[in-house]
């Protein structure tokens, strides 16, 4: 997948999961869920905004904390279930 | 099937992974009424050890109040002690109809249906507001037993960031397209001891035509200047559409909980909610007793003016002694250590100077924002809470934290 794709899920994430005054950085290794950024409970939500942003459907099975818990881990995750 | 070895040494396992992440959650005795004062064995098979309570959601000093033991012996006389029934086969008593009312006039709502707890009408509610063509848009630190109830419901789930309107309101337009939208927020937030702008959410919810629903556990009994919660305080009595509350802290504080708000939502609770239907409700002698609590309060202010005298004092007393607490105005007071390992330490050396608080760190908070969460209780007196600050300021001079805020005690200890 390319940088653009990249670059999108990160903006997302600093967005709507940290604050304007946090001092937190987020680049594709960052640790989301195991760190903190992202609770188990707002990760129903990045769910939601990645499948309709790229029009895919991850199954709920597939949708684990470790699957979720980077960008790198999430565009892996994408790219299994992104119809080619 | 048998309970196998390859069970065994996985739930061992898994016990054992909690105890190495420092997270393994322990017990301690207290061999005395809950009150301000307690008698404590820790650990286990020490010797009694007397000392202040500063971790109770005791808020109004009514969980031994001796009005309210004589109302629960007196209900347990005149009703009994179990009901061996739901509600809606043989479980219901006058008494329970009597205390539904009184909850509905203190807290100004046209109806209320008790339940076990308030984490059963949390289980509840969701299911029954809503379904999958409706939208949940909860607060992102709302309490652990909302979260379970949004699981139940097949509505969509959307959160925003903690108490951040900009950030609800994007939700509201994102989501115009539902039926139903639901904002949810705890009135008063458990860890931090904030409150939820409720004004502000009840204009959002108007302009985009949402309900609003409020956990008021943390607040029910003293926010307000007659303590009906946080809708009282922020002059909204009568724009919350529902509100769940428990009976389990600063009401009494055995157990129960309720939901109460339009009148059809609880009538269809009454019909649909899972933990109403299959569950026993509150007994007797719990019912009898929070009766006399609401009739206590609604009598006068005196214990939530009392709380309110004594949380300024304890947070002016704590800001002046150097040590880091969250600002605001609840009784719910986080001295601020960010590191785990010192929230612990912190709390061990307390503990050994007579005053019982408990470190909280990630995961029940966020990473790096471990803490020691106080909570102020109508029934401490002056010098309890002369006594505690005096404890903190000693403990934190050890730990030299006083004085220190949050980058310079994370220099020190690291996250």
């Amino acid at each position: 997948m390319s940088e653009d794709v990249k670059k999108m899920i990160i903006d997302y994430v600093k967005k709507e999961y940290l604050e304007e005054d946090s001092g937190v950085d987020v680049n594709e290794n960052t640790k989301l869920i195991s760190s903190g950024i992202v609770d188990s409970f707002s990760m129903v939500s990045l769910k939601m905004f990645l499948e309709k942003k790229f029009q895919v459907k991850i199954p709920d099975d597939k949708a684990t904390p470790e699957a979720f818990d980077s960008v790198n881990n999430i565009i892996k995750l994408l790219n299994d279930f992104t119809k080619t | 099937m048998a309970y196998s070895n390859k069970a065994k040494s996985f739930y061992n396992g898994e016990l054992n992974s909690i105890r190495q992440g420092g997270l393994f959650k322990e017990e301690r005795y207290i061999e005395s009424p809950q009150a301000a004062n307690i008698k404590v064995e820790y650990p286990l098979g020490a010797p009694q050890k007397q000392v202040l309570n500063f971790c109770a959601n005791n808020y109004l000093g009514l969980s031994s109040h001796p009005e309210v033991v004589k109302a629960a012996h007196d209900g347990l006389d005149a009703r009994g002690y179990g009901m061996s029934s739901v509600r809606f086969i043989c479980g219901t008593q006058d008494i329970h109809n009597e205390l539904e009312k009184k909850l509905t006039e203190f807290l100004g709502t046209e109806d209320t249906i008790l339940f076990p707890s308030c984490m059963e009408a949390n289980a509840a509610i969701f299911e029954v507001m809503l379904d999958k063509e409706d939208a949940m848009i909860s607060d992102r630190l709302v309490h652990a037993s909302i979260v379970d109830g949004m699981r139940l419901s097949k509505a969509q789930l959307f959160n925003y960031k903690h108490n951040n309107m900009s950030h609800l309101e994007e939700k509201l337009q994102e989501t115009q397209n539902c039926r139903f939208r639901l904002i949810i927020t705890d009135g008063v937030f458990s860890m931090d001891g904030d409150l939820a702008k409720l004004d502000e959410i009840c204009n959002l919810a108007e302009k985009y035509d949402a309900m609003v629903m409020v956990d008021d556990s943390h607040a029910s009994g003293f926010i307000g200047k007659t303590g009906r919660g946080t809708h009282e305080h922020f002059g909204v009595m009568g724009r919350i559409d529902a509100i769940t509350t428990t009976l389990g802290k600063a009401l009494g504080g055995a157990t129960g909980g309720c939901v109460s708000g339009r009148k059809e939502i609880v009538d269809l609770c009454r019909q649909r909610a899972r933990p109403y239907l299959f569950s026993n409700t509150v007994p007797p002698v719990v019912v009898a007793a929070s009766i006399k609590v609401i009739d206590l309060i609604s009598k006068t202010t005196e214990r939530r003016d009392k709380l309110e005298r004594n949380t300024k004092y304890f947070r002016e007393k704590m800001t002046k002694a150097g040590l880091d607490i969250k600002e605001g105005e609840t009784p719910i007071v986080p001295v601020m250590l960010y590191n785990a390992k010192l929230a612990q330490d912190v709390a061990r050396d307390m503990y050994a100077e007579g005053i019982y608080v408990i470190g909280f760190f990630f995961p029940v908070v966020a990473q790096g924002q471990a803490r020691i969460r106080t909570q102020i209780s109508a029934d401490h007196e002056m010098e309890h809470i002369d006594k505690a600050v005096a404890a903190f300021t000693k403990v934190g001079a050890k730990y030299n934290i006083l004085g220190k805020k949050r980058d310079e005690i994370i220099a020190m200890y690291g996250l």
